[in-house]
């Protein structure tokens, strides 16, 4: 199943659907609120009663407009049309969103790794409420009856419409990772992807490395998760290819991505699309944002995930790509702090990325981190020690001198750590043997047995590397 | 009848001046009702309960010496296609069978909060798609000046009920004619304010950029006290102007002395019956000889109004319309398949012009279809306003025949959907431009029947609208006299 990357190139685009965390629903007061027992967060617009108007939720547009600038969008004048197809969850059998003028234009965002992926514009519509199907198998045409919950019915969507600017499964899902850290950032979304907060619509097409043209989409839907996005995107990539190998054509086709199969199915092919019969809402007036509108949102943003990257990577020199995870943690003010009370820049970093998992971490007091990290540097303490003292620090605070002094840590001295190791090797021959012909899992049993007998006060690196002096 | 029966002000200041009580007031007009309603069928539904304990509520206001509003006591007749709380409210289809709204509509909650008292739900054509009331799913409104001829439509019912003094005063609704025809038919006055004037909210939906509430009324003024109590900005409908409706009762006696009016020829040639349009040329004369400056004016666009009116409003409508399918509230034929349900649902529950129009509005809007039809009837929609704006430049009002016959008797019109289009060509140009126009009764044809005069106006310029249609209504009960 596997494709040949050399050969074959996947290209990806994705159309996210955010719900935006406003007060109340797009268009009328009815609470935007996830849970809650069926049809109570509903009002007669909800419901599309005969006489109801919508009403245009300011909050929805501010939030919008924020993620629009985030994305580096420009924020257009918008129109609202009508989208007209009979189904049931669809309370006036039309969707409020915008078609042909969306509120946020062109725009782009930068993945942890440098790469600008291109943003096509990001829309505001309406959800949808839930049908649940039951018998037959749990799709519309079969079911003996359909129940409705229309408590999602009219809260606000924005939906990203990204370029097909991704290669691979993983670049799709940083991406939207990286959706999801800024629509967190900008406060439009809670980004709950298992609360359907964050809906991906995926796709993919793939073609031959020379070929200069796209080959023909599908789009899949139903993927709920980013693993499963990465899983869907693998699947659908091999199936084109094994087509096209095997001399057939792709079409054209909504798919459905089926996460227990592992398998994505044909919902419907490009030909039985309907015909949403788009016109402008007659409802609603058209929607112009103002320049200072527009100017004082943009002042309120805060520092978005891509922007505390480069600042983190220039102050401490380091490689853009190590401080993506310390900045989904939050942790980056965190280390610029540490640093600037002149703490070791990449010790730091190192320490964040890899020992600071603890949520706990963010309210650390940078001046006992930095007072570490200085002791690490300076050899007072091993690095399992650091990480020892570095885990109580997270945990309960107070000061890492304190700390080592209670669990009587002190750096081993080299002639000690020498005779343990020269000890060990005559007690192990078998094992040594294995060391000499190069097991590298045998590596552990000897630092475990120092570690043990030195009370983990010894290096494990300083260990590692004696046992490599002897082996010659 | 009685004029003071007629008089929505002189009622409402008795009532409040304790001289009559309002359950009295409103028993004279439901004894009326008793009498002539089963032949004229102007209401769906007579609230007689509801209009007692409203009635009865007023009056022990009033004992309390409470400050009551404009309408103290007036009864109202409602079209059925305004939402009323705890109230059927059908738009004369079967489709929405069973339906009770949880809430009224806002021109019906101001009616209320002013005073007034509902007397019942009037007659319509199915969805307000209809120039005869003949489309009610629950049959015929009959006009009260003569019963074998139609009241027009869609608000027939309304017009009707203000007619045979049902009531002084009711409400319509207007998207192409649907107040001001039946209100020319039935010989009383009908306004359909600029698009925004009046509050849309829990009106059902026709042709949302067409449609605007408006009174009936017996009289000039009772029609500006209405739309005063009605009018004014609604933040419930984003497309509500945000001003108070214009202070029209005031300038009422003001006088036409030096006002441009433009007799509009495209609405006076063909197609216009002779003696309807020899009591139009009637009445421009009567208002020069009040002082006004009356000229004739081409506005050549208008006579494209019929055909981009049956695209805009039917494609408005294919998507309104879309929401009854059955899944939540009124008629649902059950059926194995939820496609099916709705299919079924939907023939059953409407008649054949709704049918008519939601396949023209679907065919209007359709890939492919779209800029033909849609996208050039709203580029007409652009050149008629423009053409009104030229004349506006040079005249304060334009006047016009409302309708181009008198009532006309039932089935004439029905075989052939075209003929019975053309009745609105005098009407249906103002809702594409958003502009106000009302109708006011100016004699009778060679038949006897009504006719009325329409005055069209800018936006916004119901002001001098009224002013000219209280020197009209004077200088007709003047003709009157003297005949």
């Amino acid at each position: 199943m596997s494709i040949d990357l050399d050969v074959w190139e996947i290209v990806i685009g994705l159309e996210v659907h955010t719900e935006l965390a406003t007060r109340t629903k797009l268009f009328s007061g009815a609470p935007n609120e996830f849970g809650g027992d069926p049809n109570t967060n509903i009002d007669p617009l909800t419901l599309g009663l005969p006489g109801s108007l919508p009403v245009l939720n300011e909050q929805a547009v501010e939030l919008a407009i924020r993620v629009g600038l985030a994305l580096n969008c420009t924020v257009e004048r918008s129109v609202f049309s009508r989208k007209n197809y009979f189904y049931p969850d669809q309370p006036k059998d039309y969707q409020i969103s915008q078609f042909d003028l969306p509120i946020n234009g062109e725009g782009w965002l930068e993945l942890p790794d440098g790469k600008v992926i291109g943003i096509e514009r990001a829309h505001l519509e309406e959800d949808t409420g839930k049908s649940t199907h039951i018998g037959g198998g749990g799709r519309i045409h079969d079911a003996t009856y359909s129940l409705v919950d229309y408590n999602r019915a009219g809260v606000p969507l924005l939906e990203i419409v990204g370029r097909p600017d991704l290669r691979s499964g993983d670049e799709a899902r940083a991406y939207v990772s990286e959706l999801r850290s800024i629509l967190v950032a900008v406060g439009a979304s809670d980004g709950k992807m298992e609360e359907g907060s964050l809906r991906i619509d995926c796709n993919v097409s793939v073609r031959h490395r020379d070929e200069a043209e796209l080959g023909t989409r599908c789009e899949i839907k139903n993927i709920n998760s980013l693993r499963s996005l990465g899983r869907a995107i693998e699947y659908e990539a091999s199936r084109q290819v094994d087509l096209i190998t095997s001399g057939e054509r792709v079409q054209q086709q909504t798919r459905h991505w089926n996460e227990d199969e592992g398998r994505t199915l044909k919902l419907r092919s490009k030909e039985d699309a309907d015909d949403y019969r788009y016109f402008p809402d007659p409802d609603l007036v058209e929607l112009d944002p103002s320049q200072e509108w527009i100017d004082r949102v943009r002042a309120a943003l805060p520092m978005l995930p891509a922007a505390r990257r480069h600042r983190l990577a220039e102050r401490s020199g380091s490689e853009l790509a190590q401080t993506a995870l310390i900045v989904d943690r939050g942790l980056d003010e965190l280390c610029l702090a540490t640093i600037g009370l002149g703490a070791d820049p990449m010790r730091t970093i190192t320490h964040a990325e890899h020992n600071l998992s603890d949520p706990r971490a963010l309210d650390m007091d940078p001046a006992m981190f930095a007072k570490l990290v200085r002791m690490d540097v300076d050899g007072a303490l091993s690095s399992t020690q650091t990480k020892t003292v570095l885990a109580e620090l997270v945990e309960n605070g107070g000061d890492p001198a304190e700390i080592a002094d209670r669990h009587n840590f002190e750096a081993m001295d080299t002639g000690e750590l020498d005779s343990l190791v020269d000890q060990l090797i005559a007690d192990s021959p078998i094992e040594w043997q294995r060391f000499c012909d190069g097991d590298p899992k045998i590596t552990g049993f000897f630092v475990g047995k120092v570690m043990k007998a030195t009370q983990g006060k010894a290096d494990g690196k300083v260990v590692t590397a004696l046992l490599n002096d002897r082996k010659g | 009848m009685s004029t003071d029966l007629q008089n929505a002000r002189q009622i409402s200041s008795a009532v409040r001046a304790g001289e009559r009580s309002a359950v009295e007031v409103l028993d004279e007009h439901l004894a009326r009702i008793d009498e002539r309603e089963a032949e004229l069928h102007a209401f769906n539904l007579v609230t007689a309960d509801g209009a007692r304990a409203a009635a009865a509520a007023i009056d022990v206001a009033v004992a309390a010496g409470e400050t009551l509003g404009p309408l103290a006591g007036v009864p109202v007749a409602i079209k059925d296609n305004l939402c009323t709380r705890g109230v059927p409210t059908t738009c004369s289809s079967r489709i929405l069978e069973g339906w009770v709204p949880p809430y009224d509509a806002t021109v019906v909650t101001r009616l209320a909060e002013a005073g007034a008292v509902m007397v019942g739900k009037t007659n319509m054509d199915e969805f307000a798609m209809g120039s005869s009331t003949e489309n009610s799913a629950f049959g015929p409104t009959r006009n009260p000046h003569d019963p074998s001829r139609v009241p027009g439509g869609s608000s027939g019912g309304s017009a009707a009920a203000v007619a045979a003094g049902f009531a002084p005063i009711s409400l319509g609704s207007d998207t192409g004619g649907s107040i001001r025809q039946p209100a020319a038919l039935c010989g009383v006055v009908g306004v359909k304010p600029t698009y925004g004037a009046v509050s849309r909210l829990g009106l059902v939906a026709f042709g949302s950029s067409l449609d605007q509430v408006g009174p009936f009324a017996a009289n000039v003024a009772d029609a500006a006290l209405v739309c005063e109590v009605i009018g004014g900005h609604d933040g419930g409908d984003s497309t509500s102007i945000p001003l108070p409706f214009p202070s029209v009762s005031e300038h009422l006696d003001d006088g036409v002395e030096g006002m441009r009016v433009g007799l509009v020829t495209e609405m006076m040639g063909d197609g216009i019956a002779p003696d309807v349009a020899a009591r139009i040329h009637a009445a421009a004369e009567a208002l020069a000889k009040a002082g006004a400056i009356v000229e004739e004016v081409s506005v050549p666009a208008v006579t494209f109004g019929l055909s981009a009116y049956y695209l805009v409003a039917p494609a408005e409508a294919s998507s309104n319309l879309s929401r009854y399918d059955g899944v939540r509230y009124g008629l649902r034929i059950d059926a194995p398949t939820t496609g099916e349900m709705m299919e079924l649902t939907r023939t059953a529950g409407f008649g054949d012009e709704v049918k008519r129009r939601i396949m023209l509005g679907t065919y209007a809007l359709s890939a492919g279809y779209y800029d033909a039809f849609y996208g050039t009837a709203l580029k007409v929609r652009t050149l008629i306003r423009e053409d009104f704006d030229r004349a506006y430049e040079r005249y304060d009002v334009l006047l016009s025949p409302t309708s181009p016959t008198t009532a006309f008797a039932f089935g004439d019109k029905t075989t052939d959907p075209m003929s019975m289009y053309l009745n609105d060509i005098c009407t249906i140009a103002t809702n594409l431009a958003g502009h106000p126009a009302m109708s006011v009764p100016y004699g009778t044809g060679e038949d006897g029947l009504p006719i009325g005069a329409q005055i069209l106006a800018p936006t916004l310029g119901e002001i001098p609208m009224f002013k000219v249609a209280a020197a009209l209504e004077l200088a007709a009960v003047a003709a009157a006299s003297l005949a």
